[in-house]
Order: C-alpha cells, then sequence, then structure tokens
C-alpha cells in the first residue's frame, strides 16, 4: 500500500513526508479507496499541504516560545504527583517544564523505564531478577534478626534465606560485599557477627547502622525500582537514573528503555537522543496537565537548546548569553557585564536580531520586515 | 510619517583612552559646584553652559542650537591620580596574573600563543563567543615561571573590590596602570583586549585604558536638576557623585602639591577611589552605597542601564506611545467580533491623520468645521511645511479655508478604523489584536464575548488598551495579519481559540434540545435579532435545529458527540437519548444539540470546520449570527439559577450520609489494622505512607461516590445548573456535587493536613488522631454549610492555592521571558530552513514537514477520514 501511495504521490509531484504518506496508506486501506478516490485524496492532500505550509519570514521562534509559555500559566505547582505509577513520585507540571527548559543537570526526580527485549518480556522471574540487581537493597532488607549484643560488645546479623532467595540475590555475594566492607566480621553461614574498631558503646551502635546501611545490591544512582505489568508485559520503574549501566544488562530492550534525565541521554546516546529526549519529556508534562501544544513548537525549543552539539539552556547561561548581538544580550539579563566585556573585546554589533534594531528603533528583519521591494531601473 | 532615510548598519563597540575624552570634552571640569548665588550656571563647574542646555529658550553655547535640539556636549576631570575602573576590577586581576610583572608578556610560550591565536581567528571569523576561550587561556597562563624572560612570578590576587595584591604588597592604581602599559597589543588580545591597532593606527582598547586618569563628565542633559515648586533646585544623583569626586580630586591634588604625609594622600586616593567606584556601580559587592542625604541609595550608571526599570529594558526594548487610550473594558453581544465600541470622549481624543487629496477634502472640512469637540471633527491640520496647527473653535474656519490637497488631517477615530487593540499580561499574540472601531457613547470599551477568552479577559474591572495606528502601511498590515477573525484559530494547537462561552452555550443548549419548538412568530423574532434572513411563511412550527441551521453553510455535512455525550457503552448514534450525536448533513442540524464542542472557545468542531473550510469571513459571520441566536435562543426560554438548583430530596441526603459514614468506618478501621500492625505495606512504602494512601482513596472514592448519588437526582430537562455543567458553559459536576452532597478531602502540599499542633492539627483532636475529620476531610457540603473545624481545613487549602498561583505566575512569566528571548530570532526561510540572526540552522526543514500548526488540523497536514468523507458525500458513494 504504501509503495502504491508512493507513487501516486510522485505522479502528482507532491513532495509529502514519509509518515503523511504513511497516515495516507493506512487511511486507504481502513477506508478501502479504490484508485480514482486515491487519486483524488492525493489531489486533496496535495492542495490542502499548499495551504497550510509555513510562509517565509514568519516569527516560528516568538509563536513556538510564546505557545510553550503561555500555558505555563494554567500548569498546577504542585511538584509530586503520581504519575502512572502510584509507588513513585516524579515531579510534573511546571516545575518540570521549567527544569527541561533550564538543561538542569541534577533534575529533582530522575527515573527510567527499563523495557526488555522479546524473549524476556513476559518473564516475570527474570524481570525480578534484573529488577534486583538494579534496585537497591541494603543489609536490613534481608535480615531476620538483628540486635547487638553489649555484653560481648558486637553486633549479631542474621540472614534470612528466604528473603535472599525472594530477592533473586547470591548468598556469596552477600558475603563477599560484607567482607569487604568490614574487616572484624565472624560468619558463621547465615550468622555474622561484627566487632567494632574501638569498644565503646557509641561505636557499637554507629557500627549497628552501618550494618544495616549496607548496600548489598543495585546499580549506582538507582533507588527504588517497581516492577509492573503494562500491556501485557514487565516494565521496571526506577527511582533514580544510570542509563548507561542499564542498557548493558542483559534481556534490556536498548531500543524502548528510556530515562527522563536529558543530560543522561545525551552522554550515553547523543545530542540527538537529547533532543528526542526533551520533545518526548515536554510534550508529556503538557499532556499529562491536559494542555495541547503542537509538537513543533516542542521541537523548535528542543532543536535550539541542541542546535550547536550540546544541550543548552534557555536563559543567560545557554543561548540568551552566547548570542552574537550585544545589544541582545545587554537587555536580557546581566547589563553591564555585557557591555563591559564588549567594549575590550572592541565587539561589533551587526543588529541582525529583532530586539537590537527595537533599541534603535528599526523595523524588525521578520515577518513583513524581512522582505523589500526592488524597483527596476529603465 | 516618512520612510527610513538612513539605516544603521553596526555598532562598535571600544573603550575610550583618555586622549579620546580629552578630544571629547568641551571643558575641563574644576570647581566641584553647580550653580552660584543668583542662580547661574558656573563656568567650569558642573553645569557649564557648554555642556548643553535643556531649556527651550537658550541657545548651547557649544553647537548653537535650541534646547531640546542640542544633545548635550562632555565635559571632562583630570583625576589626580589613577583609578581603577569597578566594571574592569576583574579583568584587570585576572590579566595582570595571566601576565609576567617585569617583561609584560603573556605567561603563554610561544608555541601555545600561536594555537591560540589559530583559535581565536577562526572563532572571529565565525562571530562565535570568545568567552570559553578567553578563560581558558587565563587558565592556562597561570604559571610560575614567565616562559619569556624566565623570572618568577608572584600570585596576584583580587581583594573586592578594586584592590589588587601582589603576594602581600598592594599594588597602587599608578602600578597597576604601568604595568598594564607593558603588555604587548598581540598578547591583549588573547587575554580579551582587542589592542591591535587598525590601519589608522586607532586602537579599540588597551588594557591601562581600564585605568582611569581622566574621568568623562556626561552632558547636563544627561542629569537634568529639577526645579521645586519652593523654587529649590535639586539635582541629579550623577550630579552629586560628580560633586564628590571632584571636591576629593580638589584635595586630593592640593594635598599632594602640598607635600602631605604619604598616609593622608593614600587615604584621600582611596577615598577618590570609592567615589568613582559608586559613580559608575552604586551596587558592587564589597562597597557600602553611597547614599543621598535622605538615606536613599545613589541611581548611579549602572544603577540606570540595569534591571526591569533601566534603560535597556525601560526605554530601549519598549517605548511609551501617543495616540493610545485605556478604559475599563464591558461587554456588548451585539457588536461583531472584529469590532470595538469605543466611547466618543476618546474617540474625539486619538487621531487617525489623513492625508488631505480631491476625492477627500470636503469631508476633511466638515471635519475641521466641526472641530474638536463634536464627535466626526479633528484636532490638527498639518501644512504641507509639516507645521502642525492645532484646530480650535476659534480657528477652525480659518483653518478650512486654508486647507487643500496635500495637508495632512488629525481627525477624529470613527466607525470602521482599524484599531490595535491589547490586555496585559500579553501571553501570547492572541493578546494583542486589530478590530474595527464602534463608536459608542459612555465610557467603557465594548467587545464582543467571543474574544474574552483570547484575552483572558472578563469584566470584573479589567482595563485594556488601544492604539491607533499612524501610517497607511501598518493599517494594511493589521487589517490582513492582526484581525480578530484571523486569530480564531490559535497556532498553539490549530485549533479555535476565539468562540462561544457561557450563555452562548446554555444558549444554544436551549435552542437546539429536543423539545424546542417555536412559533413562526417567535422563529422571526429570533431571526430578525441574529440578522439573518427570514423566510416566507408557511404557518408550521419550527424546531430551534432548524433555526440554528440557518447559520450554518448550506453544505457542510460533520458528525461528531456533543459535549453533553455521556460516553455509553453501547452509542445508539442518532438514536442517542441525551441528543448528542450530532449529525450535521448538507448544512442541516439534524440530531444532537449545539454546545461547547460545536462553538465553544478551545472545542468548537463546527467553528473549527468552518474557518478551515470556508474561510475566516465566513467564520465570522457564523460566530456572530450563532451567538445572537444563542443569546436569542436563552431569552426565549428563560435561565436562571439558583441554590434551588443544588436541591436533592432528603431520601437522597440519607443515602449520601450512609454512604459517607461508611467511608469514615472504613477509614477508622484502616487506622486500626496499621494500629495493630495489620496492615501490608505497599511496594517501597512505609506503612504510614500506605495508610495515608489508603485513606485518601477512601475517602476520595466516598467523595465521588456520593456525587453520584446527588447526580442521580438531577435533571437535565429541570435544572439550570447542570443544564451549565453539562453542556460545559460553565461549572462542573464536580461544583454541583461539592454544594449539594460533601466537599470532600482538603489537602496542603498533595497530602491529608497534618500541620498545626505538636502531632495534630487542632486541640479539638487526640494527639497522633488519624481520623477522617482530624486530617481535614469536609464531610459537609457548601449547601449545609461547615462547621467550623472543616471550615478552618477548608481556609488551609485555599490559601495554599492563592499562594500557588501567586508563585506560579512569577515562575511561569520568567520561564516565558527566557524563552521568547532565545527564540525571538528565529526566522523561516523561502525554503523552509529556520535560522537564527547568525544565520545558524536550527531546523533543516520546519517541524520536518513544513506545516504551520496555525493552518494545520489540529496539529496534522488534513483530518484523512474527515477528506475521504467529504470525498464520498461529493461523488455520492
Amino acid at each position: 500500500m504504501i509503495e502504491k501511495v508512493t507513487k501516486v504521490v510522485k505522479k502528482k509531484r507532491a513532495k509529502f513526508t514519509e509518515s503523511l504518506i504513511h497516515e495516507i496508506a493506512q487511511a486507504a486501506q481502513r477506508h478501502d479507496l479504490d484508485d480514482d478516490e486515491l487519486d483524488e485524496l492525493v489531489k486533496r492532500v496535495k492542495k490542502a499541504y499548499e495551504r497550510a505550509k509555513i510562509e517565509a519570514g514568519e516569527a516560528v521562534g516568538t509563536v513556538a516560545a510564546q505557545s510553550v509559555g503561555e500555558p505555563g500559566t494554567q500548569m498546577t505547582m504542585r511538584t509530586f504527583h503520581y504519575a502512572g505509577v502510584a509507588e513513585l513520585n516524579v515531579t510534573l507540571g511546571l516545575p518540570r517544564l521549567i527544569e527541561i527548559v533550564d538543561a538542569r543537570k541534577k533534575i529533582s526526580t530522575p527515573t527510567m523505564a527499563i523495557f526488555f527485549e522479546d524473549e524476556y518480556r513476559n518473564d516475570e522471574e527474570f524481570v525480578r531478577t534484573i529488577a534486583n540487581q538494579i534496585g537497591k537493597s541494603t543489609m536490613n532488607d534481608i535480615l531476620q534478626d538483628f540486635h547487638i549484643n553489649y555484653a560481648e560488645n558486637n553486633v549479631v546479623a542474621e540472614l534470612n534465606m528466604e528473603k535472599i532467595a525472594d530477592k533473586r540475590l547470591n548468598f556469596d555475594d552477600i558475603i563477599n560485599r560484607v567482607e569487604k566492607a568490614f574487616k572484624k566480621v565472624q560468619i558463621d553461614n547465615n550468622l555474622l557477627s561484627f566487632e567494632p574498631a574501638k569498644s565503646s558503646i557509641r561505636e557499637l551502635r554507629l557500627l549497628a547502622d552501618k550494618v544495616r546501611d549496607l548496600q548489598i545490591s543495585g546499580v549506582k544512582n538507582i533507588g527504588r525500582v517497581v516492577i509492573r505489568k503494562e500491556e501485557e508485559e514487565w516494565v521496571i520503574h526506577t527511582e533514580g537514573s544510570n542509563l548507561g549501566a542499564v542498557l548493558k544488562m542483559e534481556g534490556v530492550d536498548k531500543v524502548r528503555t528510556t530515562t527522563n534525565d536529558i543530560h543522561e541521554v545525551e552522554k550515553v546516546l547523543g545530542v540527538e537522543a537529547a533532543r528526542n529526549a526533551i520533545i518526548h519529556e515536554a510534550q508529556r508534562t503538557m499532556d499529562e496537565q491536559g494542555l495541547t501544544v503542537d509538537v513543533r513548537h516542542i521541537m523548535l525549543v528542543a532543536d535550539m537548546m541542541t542546535a550547536d552539539g550540546s544541550v543548552k539552556s534557555i536563559g543567560r547561561h545557554g543561548i540568551s548569553g552566547e548570542k552574537a548581538s550585544v545589544l541582545a544580550r545587554a537587555s536580557f539579563e546581566e547589563t553591564g557585564k555585557h557591555l563591559l566585556r564588549a567594549s575590550i573585546r572592541g565587539e561589533i554589533d551587526h543588529l541582525t536580531g529583532i530586539i537590537e534594531n527595537i533599541i534603535i528603533g528599526q523595523p524588525i528583519p521578520l515577518g513583513t520586515g524581512s522582505v523589500g521591494v526592488v524597483m527596476k531601473q529603465k | 510619517m516618512r520612510g527610513i532615510l538612513k539605516k544603521i548598519s553596526q555598532i562598535d563597540f571600544g573603550l575610550m583612552s583618555p586622549e579620546d575624552i580629552r578630544k571629547m570634552s568641551v571643558t575641563k571640569i574644576v570647581t566641584p559646584d553647580t550653580y552660584d548665588e543668583d542662580g547661574y550656571p558656573i563656568e567650569n563647574g558642573l553645569m557649564d553652559p557648554r555642556l548643553g542646555v535643556i531649556d527651550p529658550s537658550l541657545k548651547c553655547r557649544t553647537c548653537a542650537s535650541k534646547g531640546g535640539e542640542c544633545q548635550g556636549h562632555f565635559g571632562s576631570i583630570n583625576l589626580a591620580r589613577p583609578v581603577i575602573h569597578v566594571g574592569f576590577a576583574d579583568t584587570i586581576h585576572k590579566i595582570l596574573r595571566s601576565t609576567c610583572h617585569s617583561c609584560g608578556r603573556i605567561l603563554l610560550t610561544d608555541s601555545e600563543i600561536v594555537d591560540y591565536r589559530e583559535k581565536f581567528d577562526t572563532l572571529i571569523r565565525n562571530e562565535e563567543s570568545l568567552t570559553s576561550i578567553i578563560k581558558e587561556v587565563y587558565t592556562v597562563a597561570r604559571r610560575d615561571k614567565c616562559p619569556h624572560c624566565e623570572e618568577d612570578q608572584e600570585d596576584v590576587k583580587i581583594d573586592k573590590p578594586v584592590s589588587i595584591v601582589e603576594g602581600n604588597y598592594k599594588l597602587t592604581p599608578s602600578e597597576v596602570r604601568e604595568r598594564l602599559e607593558t603588555i604587548p597589543d598581540s598578547d591583549a588580545l588573547l587575554l580579551g583586549v582587542n589592542a591591535l591597532p587598525d590601519k589608522d593606527g586607532n586602537r579599540i582598547a588597551r588594557p591601562e585604558w581600564m585605568v582611569l586618569t581622566v574621568l568623562p563628565v556626561p552632558p547636563v542633559t544627561v542629569r537634568p536638576s529639577i526645579t521645586l515648586e519652593t523654587g529649590e533646585r535639586s539635582e541629579d544623583d550623577l550630579t552629586h557623585k560628580l560633586v564628590d569626586i571632584l571636591r576629593i580630586n580638589q584635595r586630593l591634588k592640593e594635598n599632594m602639591e602640598a607635600g602631605a604625609p604619604q598616609l593622608i594622600v593614600e587615604d584621600l586616593w582611596e577615598l577618590l577611589q570609592y567615589h568613582v567606584t559608586t559613580y559608575f556601580d552604586n551596587e558592587a559587592s564589597g562597597v557600602p552605597p553611597a547614599r543621598h542625604r535622605s538615606g536613599r541609595p545613589l541611581k548611579t550608571l549602572a544603577q540606570r542601564l540595569k534591571g526591569k526599570e533601566g534603560r535597556f529594558r525601560s526605554n530601549l526594548s519598549g517605548k511609551r506611545v501617543n495616540f493610545s487610550a485605556r478604559t475599563v473594558i464591558s461587554p456588548d453581544p451585539n457588536i461583531s467580533i472584529n469590532e470595538v465600541g469605543v466611547p466618543e470622549i476618546i474617540a474625539t481624543e486619538v487621531t487617525v491623520p489623513v492625508y488631505v487629496t480631491e476625492w477627500n477634502i470636503e469631508e476633511m472640512k466638515q471635519c475641521i468645521l466641526n472641530g474638536p469637540k463634536v464627535h466626526p471633527g479633528a484636532n490638527y491640520a498639518i501644512r504641507p511645511d509639516e507645521r502642525k496647527i492645532r484646530i480650535y473653535e476659534e480657528t477652525k474656519e480659518a483653518v478650512v479655508d486654508k486647507i487643500e490637497p496635500g495637508w495632512v488631517v488629525e481627525r477624529h477615530l470613527k466607525d470602521g478604523d482599524i484599531v490595535l487593540f491589547n490586555r496585559q499580561p500579553s501571553l501570547h499574540r492572541m493578546s494583542m489584536m486589530a478590530h474595527e472601531v464602534r463608536v459608542l457613547p459612555y465610557k467603557t470599551f465594548r467587545l464582543n464575548l467571543c474574544v474574552c477568552p483570547p484575552y483572558n479577559a472578563d469584566f470584573d474591572g479589567d482595563e485594556m488598551n488601544m492604539h491607533v495606528f499612524q501610517t497607511e502601511e501598518s493599517r494594511a498590515e493589521a487589517k490582513s495579519l492582526m484581525r480578530v477573525q484571523e486569530h480564531i484559530l490559535s497556532p498553539r494547537f490549530g485549533g479555535p481559540i476565539i468562540g462561544g462561552i457561557h450563555d452562548h452555550i446554555s444558549g444554544a443548549y436551549l435552542l437546539t434540545r429536543k423539545r424546542a419548538i417555536f412559533t413562526e412568530e417567535q422563529v422571526f423574532q429570533i431571526l430578525k435579532k441574529a440578522k439573518l434572513p427570514i423566510p416566507n411563511r408557511t404557518g408550521e412550527n419550527w424546531t430551534g435545529k432548524q433555526i440554528f441551521s440557518q447559520v450554518l453553510p448550506k453544505d457542510m455535512n460533520i458528525v461528531y458527540k456533543a459535549e453533553i455525550c455521556r460516553k455509553c457503552d453501547d452509542c445508539l448514534k442518532r438514536e442517542c437519548k441525551n441528543d448528542a450525536y450530532v449529525v450535521i448533513e448538507d448544512g442541516q442540524l439534524l440530531t444532537g444539540v449545539i454546545d461547547e464542542k460545536a462553538y465553544g472557545a478551545f472545542a468548537g468542531k463546527i467553528l473549527d470546520h468552518i474557518v478551515k473550510e470556508y474561510g475566516t469571513d465566513r467564520a465570522r459571520e457564523f460566530l456572530d449570527a450563532s451567538t445572537k441566536l444563542a443569546v436569542s435562543g436563552i431569552m426565549k426560554a428563560g435561565f436562571t439559577t439558583s441554590t434551588n438548583d443544588e436541591e436533592i430530596p432528603q431520601e437522597a441526603k440519607e443515602r449520601i450520609e450512609v454512604h459517607l459514614d461508611n467511608a469514615e468506618k472504613k477509614v477508622d478501621q484502616l487506622i486500626e489494622a496499621y494500629d495493630n500492625n495489620e496492615l501490608e505495606a505497599l511496594p517501597g512504602r512505609s506503612l504510614e505512607e500506605t495508610l495515608e494512601m489508603k485513606i485518601m482513596q477512601v475517602l476520595g472514592e466516598a467523595r465521588d461516590k456520593s456525587g453520584e448519588i446527588a447526580e442521580s437526582y438531577f435533571d437535565i430537562n429541570e435544572n439550570h445548573a447542570v443544564i451549565m455543567a453539562l453542556t460545559g458553559a460553565r461549572g462542573s459536576m464536580l461544583n454541583l456535587t461539592q454544594i449539594t452532597a460533601c466537599v470532600g478531602q482538603q489537602a496542603v502540599r498533595g497530602g491529608r493536613i497534618d500541620r498545626g499542633y505538636s502531632e495534630r492539627t487542632l486541640p479539638h483532636f487526640q494527639k497522633r488522631e488519624l481520623g477522617a475529620k482530624a486530617r481535614g476531610f469536609v464531610h459537609s457540603s457548601y449547601k449545609e454549610g461547615l462547621d467550623p473545624i472543616e471550615f478552618f481545613f477548608h481556609a488551609m487549602g485555599g490559601r495554599e492555592g492563592l499562594v500557588d498561583t501567586a508563585i506560579r505566575t512569577a515562575q511561569s512569566g520568567y520561564m516565558q521571558r527566557r524563552l521568547v528571548n532565545a527564540l525571538q530570532d528565529l526566522n523561516v526561510k523561502e525554503d523552509g530552513k529556520v535560522t537564527d540572526n547568525r544565520g545558524v540552522i536550527i531546523q533543516t526543514v520546519y517541524g520536518e514537514d513544513l506545516v504551520d500548526p496555525a493552518k494545520s488540523d489540529y496539529g496534522k497536514v488534513v483530518d484523512l477520514d474527515k477528506l475521504i468523507d467529504e470525498m464520498r458525500i461529493k461523488t455520492g458513494k
């Protein structure tokens, strides 16, 4: 069907995007169009496409900025909200949107959605094992009994083999970790007794806390994990994020597994992926609030943020601070700094932007101001 | 009214050398006084007449032009000792740290210098920012030993704001200047100072120019003094500061000449440094701000430029304008969406300049004869030599006689003129639209209710601004691009943002619901009101749907589900019991009611269809006519609401009561389970969190369920409040159930209320009490009334909402400012490429498919299903 549509489109000398051709093909199938009808449809779509085309000189940037910014007033401030997974808190609403355009290095609630390859997708056992490898577990999670023996000046911990099995952990690995972390430890099967470095009650109590909080498994930067069955497959949601490490794990779907940390996406998968992550995250934030913003606006914001090969923030430390024009920078923020710097560097303002021309009182080079009239001499 | 004669092509920035400052100066300023006893400016004083004049009756001694035309001339002060410019103190420090103290060369090896020079050249060629590379040079060029003269380097530190310390010795500004002088031009470039001479030997900057030896004195036009009513003169802050500088400078000079002890000279020098520092920037860190006698900090140079009220943002990026008006707005459903009602008093004040031609000379003469007070009059006439003549009652006849083609008459605003209309905050482009003027009596701007959503306006005292275009070009541009009808579709999502609201929607519902039958007389009244053609008499009754069909395009076909649709599992389509399945065939509304989904702002399907298929003119006509029909409809049926609409029978109340009691009992059971440690924690949650979540869930369900009970007693056919809620006109079912059944849980910070006294919310409860009531569950309905405890919790929740809104507006406002600032220079080229003003390509194809969202169908090029349906209807399949 797609080939057929492509052929017709070519015949009609229309330039459609791939996704539009796909849509036409799907629609044609759905409505069972015959050849003449398809011809007519393509003709009409072509007409509509011509009409909907963007005009040269349109102030797309300003429109995009307004379209993203205007709904901000209608968004909630509540930082925490439940997004699908009741057990996890995710920042949403205006604070999240600000976080995205700020390109924050440390986002307030990093989270991952880990998907699995076809053969493991429905394998609950496998997913649980992986989940326990990823999620942070401490000694506290696998204790059967735990007490401080003041008389003998030691801390006694009894491990619960059932809990270890339930968490799909390896007993030897745990013992290794324990031995690595504590020097004075005696291991008798599942009975561990720890001795403090100095013998004092204070030390003993501190040691007890240390033993309990010892991390025995998990990927760095990832805290709790939640396993959920979503549309006939098992998915792991995490608190905290470490895309690089998770993608290396076996069975993890490298294509669909994501994080909401844009800088991490950039680091692991590159700017193009970061651009898509910005679009996806911003759109999700908007959708969740029931606000519709055309993707093209968000795309433009994302493309602006990633245009020079790295993720830059919107604001004085990013795009606005690196503008070519002195006047544009001075009129945004840190006026004095930019003027002084321009003077010693001998910067030249070519007055090609909007704000510069407003400042000096000339028509702006956009829209009707971007065209001129030339008179032909006879 | 002239075109651009000259275009500024670029602005060069640079430092001024002491010679430049002296060359520019028209006089040396020596005396720290301004005026003598007679009130005349003192020669060589700060108000020296050679610095320019403000008084229009005087002539400038330097340029011989009148006050007002003379922009002023700089003077200069010779500083007794050099001082460091605060703004450059940081740069000076970094430069000294990166250069050799004995030979003045940059502390980079020769190969590094070549490397960096190359990098600099590429960056400059590409017009990219040098900031990061200069920063790199500053860090690399911190060596202990000079690579050029092998001299050991001592660490140079900065003691904020302006002291430069080498080791333990504090360098004087003179010494700093001497060192900076030794830096070669080519090395200075790498340090961020463009000192390379051009072909005429002129330099943009030299490092030593950052240490001032001569201070420019700005002309009086920059720092005008004001005369108070008492005759007392009050000087500008800058003048005050310059007086301070001059005084200390004088004293320093005298002391030096008298050979005063080093200590005293140094103290005075430091004082001079302080005054010059605060003259440039009175908010520099580490310096106590210089204060006015009253204790108010002075507003010096940096403060004048900086921030929201500074020169850049307040005077350069935005300017005050003439020909504008502002007043309260009020609604007028009888004018078109394209129009704005302008009070006569405003119409006689703001004017439109009209060129007098042979064709309009009679009309213009009539305007002048009407004078400035009678409405379609005129206020000024401009002669061909550009002299402006004010028209008075007494002089109007004289002006009329003289007027001829070539003159310009500034006539009053009249019906049909195009004006710009705006409501702040101007968050999107629909906040400024062009309207046609309708001059109306009374004193408020009148606007059609359909344009409230884009402006986000209501009539509780809102004010709006109007601007009158002064050129033909701007009028033409506004008419084709900015008119209201061109903005029915929002570029944000490609759907309508202008549309019916409130009574338009309930009115349309009343008009088009099944039982609405009208006699022919009534129909004619309604149609007449909407200015629709009156059909021939048939003597038969009309249905409301037939009436509404009169405003639909004759060939329109559309099918959709109305707002009142209950989303039944099994849709009966045309046989829908609620009449929610809307079918329009060939412009006839066959089934379904008209409500928010039909032509409401943000949701209107019919409206959307008309704009996209029939154009904006047709859409405007449709909106104007359909809203009038709706208003007639609501007036025929009568519409009112009171608390009686929220009345439910005793039986319902009892059912709700039982239900809520059960829920509260359930909560108690949960708490008991928790107390007995029988509660099972959710994965990854503590027991307490689990309990909270479960209780919230139970109470939420309780509210919903009691709402449902109340709802089942509401009848859309009888109850006007329900009509409003279901059709989307105003209010929601939640509002109604809160009034009738139960207000529900009050929340602070997303959870139940848990603040107040230690371990309890109010002293009326036990410590650690977790029950529904103790944590802010409001069991009562608004109609019953809240008890004091509930009222208090409700106020807590309400307060959070208010605080939230206040913070949110500030935050989102700043975010939007940043977004606009970052993206404003983007431009679409003819081939769909998106570039910024440097020419950097941001997108190769706008939006990946070149589609303008404002012209799209909710983001799509076209709705294919709709297109196919339409196609088939035409071909008859």
